[in-house]
Formats: C-alpha cells, structure tokens, sequence
C-alpha cells in the first residue's frame, strides 16, 4: 500500500474512520483540481465508506461539484480540465492512465442536476445502460429493467408505458427514471448531483426516501445546497469551502457539533 | 499524531465484466475526422484545378489575360476582360437593386408583420431560393425580357437618344430584352432571399429591449430602425451584402439565358454581354487546347474573387454574432 | 374649452399633441409602405414564376412525358422519361455520397473538434464551399474524373451533385448536434458509453429531425443543379447505359438544351420538365420545413 504524505487536510478526512469500522471505499488523497489554470480543488484528501450515504456541502463554487465529477473521470469530456492526485476505487487509483474510464463510469454511476432522460423509449432508457457491456437475452433483460425500475420506486408508475418515450414523465419521474438507468448497470458507487434542485417538494421526498434505500446497496455521494437534506439522508457530511475541504465528519457530529467556526456559521446559516 | 486509512475494500472487487469496443470507437473518431478532411480537400482541390488548367493561359499571357478584351478561338488569343467586367457590373446591379428590396423585406419580417404571418411569409420568400437557377433563366428569358424590352427599353432608349452620358449607358442598339441590365434584375431577384433571410436573422438577434427603449422615447419605427437597429446590426448586414454578391458572381444557368453571351465590350447597360461562369457554361464542352486553359484561367479568377467576397462575409457575419 | 383651464393653472403654453414634425411620420409612412410593398414584390415573382410554368406547363404534360425517352432534332412527339429518371439516380447518387461524409463531418465539428483551430478552419471552408460557385465544381470534377476516366459519366454527375451537397449537410448537421444539450452527452458518458456510442445513440438521436431536414434540403439544393452536370454527366438523348458510363441524361440539362431550341415539341417537353422539376423541388422544400416544425412543437 502506498504510503501518503499526511498533511492536516487528509487528516479531516479520515476523522471518522477509526470509530466506525467501516470500510472505504473510495479513498481521496492530496487532489487537486484545475480549470484550464484555476485551481478549484486544493490538496482534497477524503474518506468514502462502504454503503454509507456521503453529502458534500458547502457553498455555490466551493468545488463540490467538481469534487464529484472527479470520481467518474466525467469532467474529461472537457480537455482544459484536468485533475492530479489519487482517487482510489477499491485500492485502484481511477485517475491512472491505465484505467478504462468507460468501464470506470459503468461502475461509478451519476446522476445529474437536471433530469436526462435519453430521446427513446422508457424500456431502452434503461436497457441503453445494460446493453453497453453485456448482451442478455431478451427475458433477462426485461428482468433487469424491471428490477431497476422497482427499486427506483417507479415500476408501478411506468409498467403500462415501457415503450412511450421517456421524455413524457414528469420531472420528478424523470429523475427517478435516471437513477434506475444507472442502478440497472449494478454499479458500486452512485454519484448525486443535486438530483433534487430541480424537483417539487413531493418528488424530492420520492427520491430521498429511494436513496435510503438504495444505501443498503451502493455507496452513495451525494452533492447538495440544501442542509435539511443533507441532514436528512447522509451518514457523513463534509463541508467544503473556496476549493478546500474544511470539515468532514459523521453528519450527526457535523450538525451537532462542529468543529470548526466556518462549519458552524455555514450551517447556522450566517453565510452560503 | 492522525494517520490516513488506507484499508481499502477489495472483497466487493467483481471480475471483469464489461466489454467494451475500443476499435469501433477509434473507427468513428477517424471516420469522423477524414469526413472533415474531405471538406479541406475539396477545396484545395477545386484551387488546385483551376491554377494547375489555367496555368498554361496565365503564362502564354501573362499579366495581360486579365486586361485583353480579346477572346479569338480562330487566332487563340484570349483575353479576360470582357467576362471578368461582365461579371462584376452584373453582380453590381444585382446589388444596387437587390439589397434595398432585401433589407425592406427582412424589416417587413421583424418590425411590421403581425405575428401570424411571419412564418408563411418568410417561407415564400426562402423558397425563392429553392427555385432552380434553370428556371430563372426561362422566366428571364421568355417572360422578362419581353416584357422589359417593350416597356422599359424602348420607351427609355427614344428619351435618352442623344443626351450625354445616359444616352450611352441606356441606349438599346436592338430592344430585344436580354443584356447585362436583364442579367442583374434576374440576379437580383436570386440573392433577394439570402440577404433577405440573413439580415431577417440579424435583426432578430438585437435585444428586444433595445428596441423598446428606443420606442419608448417616443421613437417611431423609421427612427427605431435607422437610428437604432441598423447601426445596431451594421457591419453584419455588409456581411449579408457580401454572402449575395459571392452568390451573385458565380451564378451560371440563369445568366446564360438572359446576357446575350457576347464578347464586347459595351458602354450600354442593355447591349448583351458575358460573364466568367456564363463563357465556361457556354464554350467549355467544345474547348480543347489553349482555349480549355483559357476558361480554366477564367474560372481561376472567379474563384479568387468569390473566395475573397465570401470570406470577408464570413468574418463580417461572424464578428457580430460573438457580441 | 380645455385651454382656459389650462391657461388658469398658469401655464405659459399649453401642453400640445401637435408637436411631433409631420415630416417624421412621413418617413415612417414611407418606410412601412416601401418595406411592405417589397415583401409582396419577392411573393409576387415567386407566383408569377409558378403561374408561368403552370400556364406552359401544362399543356406539355402527357403520359408519354414519363414513358417516352427526349426525341431527336426534328423528330415528333417524345418525352423526357430518360431525363426524369436519369435525374433521380444522379440526384440519389449524390446524396448517398453526400449523407456519410457532411453527416461525419458535422458530427466532427459539432462532437470532436469543437473550439480546435482545425475545426475553425473547416467550419470556415465549408461556409464558402456552401456558396462556391457551382460551375466551377463542374469544372473540378470535369479534371478529376471525366479527364482521366476519358469520358463523362453519372458517375462524375454524381459526384459533382454531392460535392455540393456536402456543406449543406455538413452545416445543418453540426447546427442541430450543437442545440442537443450538453447534459445528455454527459448522462450518457456517465453510463460508460464510450464517445461514438453517445453521438450515434445518444445525439444524433436527439437531433434526428433536424438532421433530416438538412438531407431533404441538399436533396432539393442538388435536384435542380444544371451548371455542375453540363461537364460531367453532360446529357444524352436515349437511355444511359446502366453502368452509367457516358452521356447520362438528366432533367436539368435537357431543360437548358431543349428550352433554347428551335423545335416546338422540344420546348413544350422544357417547360413540362420545368414544371415537374420546379414542383418537385418546392415540395422537398416545403416538406423539410414542416418536419423541423413539427420537431420544435413536440
């Protein structure tokens, strides 16, 4: 295993590992992030445990997203951005060369800010996902589709309506939709990116409620504006600030009792 | 003293899994790119041509091809002049007449037309441009020129007999309808709905509450839109100009019907004439030798001057649009 | 009166309605009236040209236009079917070069390149190939194919027709990939589609209809060119050998041939081919606009 330099970030980031036991999944160590020449992510060193429900907070700019979009390579699709450091998934750096990102992103799956529903059927939406690496056989594939469908909470909704398009839910239907697309590629890690900004109070409820469930299952990284939810659902909570992590830590700890003054005032609301 | 953990899971690690299709992925990305290509070498072909068949005329006649009205199959002696000034007066009328009118249409479309009529309108007059040039040719040719011959050349020739300068330019030897005059109002009418179209586009773009600052000051809609939204869409409306006058010079089929395809050099806006594109059209199926090379040199010389005037239309168009 | 009030709150002069110059509204006047007038001007030569190929038109139409092939010099009767299906391959021919290619480089630009210099510069090439003189495509192919190849051909045709269909494509294609949102790009990816599985699945999916509606509008741009075929598949008066070597007779250039010739049967088969050609183009035209339309409603 390599041996890391340990500087007073990293150190944040693993606050909470020795007492919970859990293991990591995905480990973050020394980041950095940079948009053509802006660094937007300084020196990032962070703990992911095993099916539990991270929330990165902080406010608008402070690099969550950015954080995000580090673990699935996405922002790569973009050629002035460019990420150094080591995130390792299960041991292996993703930001090595070596690794496929394609296959990285099957395994790290994402969902968006606004829904994506893709322009086909609500059916191949979700057979789209499956379909890129492996080639069931027809009852197999149904199966998988329901499967995801169901436990995206949304078989009952669409079961009538596989083959309409997928443009024609609602919005909150539509986010669903995009989660059950990513789970049916049985992913490891699950990346949320505000998946509920976009959503009416009703929906939002819909697809936390799916997040606690689906933690039995996935790790789950979730980006949100909102504390209440962040609150609500996660188990851990880390605040960003001006590209730099400033606290990270069980949320219970982080809402109760932080540790750091910008943590208090932030969730106090004082600022953000 | 804190220690990073890096007890990492790797039960949960599946084996391999996935398949992916690099190769097909490379393919599309080349095929991609060679498609783009292809787009570059069409035109460097089409330069290529032209200098490499004109080469031979350009050097047996050096500077002079482009200033000799001289155009003998008999003697081989071939000059320029005649197509190349044909060309650009041509092209010149069409713009005189055809800007004006492109510019009231396109202000037509955004400022006076109710809603309702605008997409039925704009249509008509785009499909202006589906109009084959073939077709154009046969209206200027059947249709116009008649009709032009007998109420506007005749009447105009016995007024202007003898009178200095317009007694040369609109004097008709023979009213028969066809010239140079015919050829640019047939052109015009051609380039009406590119420049009409972009400039529709152009004004659209400017900022709604420009325009309604302007309104509001108590301007009324000739002052809104030459105080206003001309300044406003300037140099890209030129750009427009360019993009109709690059289309104007290289049209070939309606040309050739209505221009009468002389080579003479005439001071008379109604005497026939040629163009470069309508002496290729007409000559080059039969030309061999030195005559070929000649209308290669010709086209040669159309296409550096169409490149030039579309360029800068580009640039013009394009300029504007990153405000 | 309302000016004693006026004068009785003490204002100097009264505040007027009449002040604005009348010279002002007369330039309004002018402009509204000549902008109008200008607009049903264009509309206006558009019918005029229709009612004249309706008017010539017409009368020519006959069954044996489309089963008879274009009559010899002074040869009664005949028809134009040689040219109307010799114009459909030639048309076919093109586009089926044509769509690969601008559809490709379309999607280079709008998917690939991008912002590079590269795309810049092809992105720029292809704006003046889109209005470059079409005669002088006829001459770049005349050297290219019907020079070395000894003779022309519908093959050389064909390919001066999609020469000039490609930008047209190529633009229409990279526009409408541009309006797919880059999020779905992004979905997609996320999934672990590799980039070609994303454009052909994903975005070309998106911008289907748009995509079409260039294809229908190259279509309709190729369908009626003469000056880039008068070179290359020249025409010919009997039907073209099928492996499209030699003369191949098309619509357009038997239009050009036939209208100026001194025999009447020929002139009536011009205007008939005129009529046909000019409708057919109009509809393709017509068409692809409504299908955009309709993409933009839904």
């Amino acid at each position: 295993m390599s041996t890391i330099a340990v500087n007073a970030s990293s150190a944040i980031g693993s606050a909470a590992a020795a007492d919970t036991g859990v293991p990591v999944r995905i480990a973050v160590r020394n980041l950095e992030f940079y948009y053509g020449d802006f660094r937007s992510l300084k020196s990032i060193s962070l703990d992911f445990y095993d099916r539990q429900v991270t929330a990165l907070i902080g406010p608008s700019g402070c690099g969550k997203s950015t954080l995000l979009r580090t673990f699935n390579r996405i922002y790569s699709l973009y050629p002035e951005q460019r990420a150094e450091g080591q995130i390792l998934l299960d041991g292996q750096n993703v930001l090595s060369p070596s690794i496929d990102v394609n296959e990285l992103r099957a395994r790290v799956g994402m969902v968006f800010q606004k829904p994506t529903p893709f322009p086909m059927s609500i059916y191949d939406n979700i057979a789209f996902g499956i379909r890129l690496y492996e080639k069931p056989p027809k009852s197999e594939l149904d199966g998988r589709v329901e499967e995801a469908l169901r436990k995206a909470a949304l078989w009952d909704e669409v079961k009538d309506k596989l083959r309409q398009s997928g443009m024609g839910l609602s919005g909150g239907q539509q986010q669903r939709l995009c989660i059950a697309r990513t789970i049916a590629q049985h992913p490891e890690v699950i990346l949320l990116d505000e998946p509920t900004s976009a959503l009416d109070p009703i929906s939002t409820g819909k697809i936390e409620e799916l997040i606690e469930q689906l933690r039995s299952e996935f790790t789950i990284v979730i980006v949100t504006h909102n504390m209440q939810q962040a609150a609500r659902i996660s188990q851990f909570t880390a605040f960003m600030y001006l590209g730099e992590l400033v606290e990270f830590g069980p949320t219970t700890k982080m809402f109760m009792n932080p540790s750091k003054k910008q943590t208090q005032d932030y969730i106090t609301g004082r600022f953000g | 003293m804190a220690v990073v953990s890096d007890k990492v899971n790797v039960s949960n690690m599946q084996a391999v899994r996935r398949r992916t299709f690099p190769a097909f992925d490379q393919g599309f990305r080349w095929a991609s790119y060679g498609s783009a290509l292809i787009v570059l070498s069409v035109l460097a072909g089409i330069i290529g041509t032209m200098v490499y068949g004109g080469w031979p005329a350009f050097r047996e006649f050096g500077f002079g091809f482009i200033t000799s009205s001289a155009w003998n199959v008999g003697k081989d002696e071939y000059g320029a002049w005649v197509a190349v000034s044909g060309t650009v007066t041509s092209a010149l009328i069409a713009l005189v007449i055809g800007v004006p009118i492109s510019i009231g249409i396109a202000i037509f479309l955004t400022q006076l037309c109710p809603p309702w009529l605008r997409r039925p309108v704009s249509t008509v007059i785009e499909l202006l441009a589906a109009v084959p040039s073939i077709i154009y040719g046969m209206w200027g040719l059947f249709v116009f020129a008649p009709l032009f011959a007998k109420y506007v050349q005749v009447p105009l020739t016995s007024i202007v007999e003898g009178m200095p300068i317009l007694g040369t330019i609109l004097y008709a030897r023979v009213p028969s309808g066809v010239g140079m005059m015919t050829a640019g109002i047939i052109l015009a009418i051609m380039i009406i709905p590119f420049i009409a179209s972009i400039t529709r586009d152009i004004l659209d773009q400017i900022p709604t509450v420009l325009r309604e600052s302007a309104y509001g000051i108590g301007c009324t809609t000739w002052e809104v839109v030459r105080y206003v939204l001309l300044p406003q869409a300037g140099v890209s409306i030129i750009g427009a100009v360019m993009l109709g006058l690059g289309r104007a010079l290289g049209e070939t089929m309606a040309v050739t019907f209505v221009i009468g395809n002389a080579n003479r050099l005439s001071l008379s806006l109604f005497d026939p004439s040629s163009t470069i594109a309508s002496r290729i059209a007409n000559e080059f199926n039969e030309a061999s030798g030195m005559q070929m090379n000649a209308l290669l040199a010709l086209g040669c010389i159309l296409f550096v001057v169409t490149f030039i005037v579309l360029a800068l239309a580009r640039l013009l168009i394009s300029r504007v649009k990153t405000h | 009166m309302d000016t004693a009030v006026y004068n009785h709150a003490g204002a100097a002069t009264p505040p007027s309605w009449g002040r604005v110059r009348r010279s002002r509204y007369f330039a309004d006047r002018a402009l509204k009236i000549i902008s109008t007038l200008f607009t049903v001007l264009g509309a206006f030569v558009l019918g005029w040209i229709l009612l004249m190929l309706l008017v010539e038109g017409i009368g020519g139409l006959s069954p044996a236009v489309f089963t008879e092939t274009t009559p010899g010099p002074g040869t009664e009767g005949g028809g134009i079917a040689n040219a109307i299906v010799g114009s459909l391959i030639l048309t076919l021919l093109g586009i089926l070069v044509a769509t690969p290619i601008g559809v490709l480089a379309g999607t280079y630009l709008a998917e690939y390149g991008k912002t590079s210099k590269l795309a810049a510069v092809i992105r720029f090439v292809n704006d003046i190939l889109l209005a470059a003189p079409s005669i002088l495509i006829g001459l770049f192919v005349y050297m290219l194919m019907v020079e070395p190849m000894g003779g022309y051909s519908g093959w050389a045709g064909g390919i001066a027709l999609a020469i000039i269909a490609v930008p047209v494509i190529v633009r229409s294609t990279e526009d409408m990939l541009r309006l797919v949102p880059g999020s779905l790009r992004e979905a997609g990816a996320a999934l672990g589609a590799p980039m070609s599985t994303v454009i052909v699945k994903i975005s070309w999916k998106a911008a289907r209809a748009g995509m079409v509606t260039g294809v229908i509008l190259a279509t309709a741009r190729i369908a009626g060119e003469t000056a880039p075929l008068l070179f290359t598949a020249l025409n010919n008066n009997f039907w073209f050998s099928p492996n499209l070597m030699g003369g191949v007779s098309n619509l357009p250039v038997t239009i050009y041939q036939f209208a100026l010739a001194p025999y009447q049967n020929w002139r009536e088969l011009a205007w008939a081919g005129a009529l046909i050609i000019t409708l057919s183009i109009l509809a393709l035209s017509i068409v692809a606009r409504l299908l955009l339309k309709k993409d933009q409603v839904r």
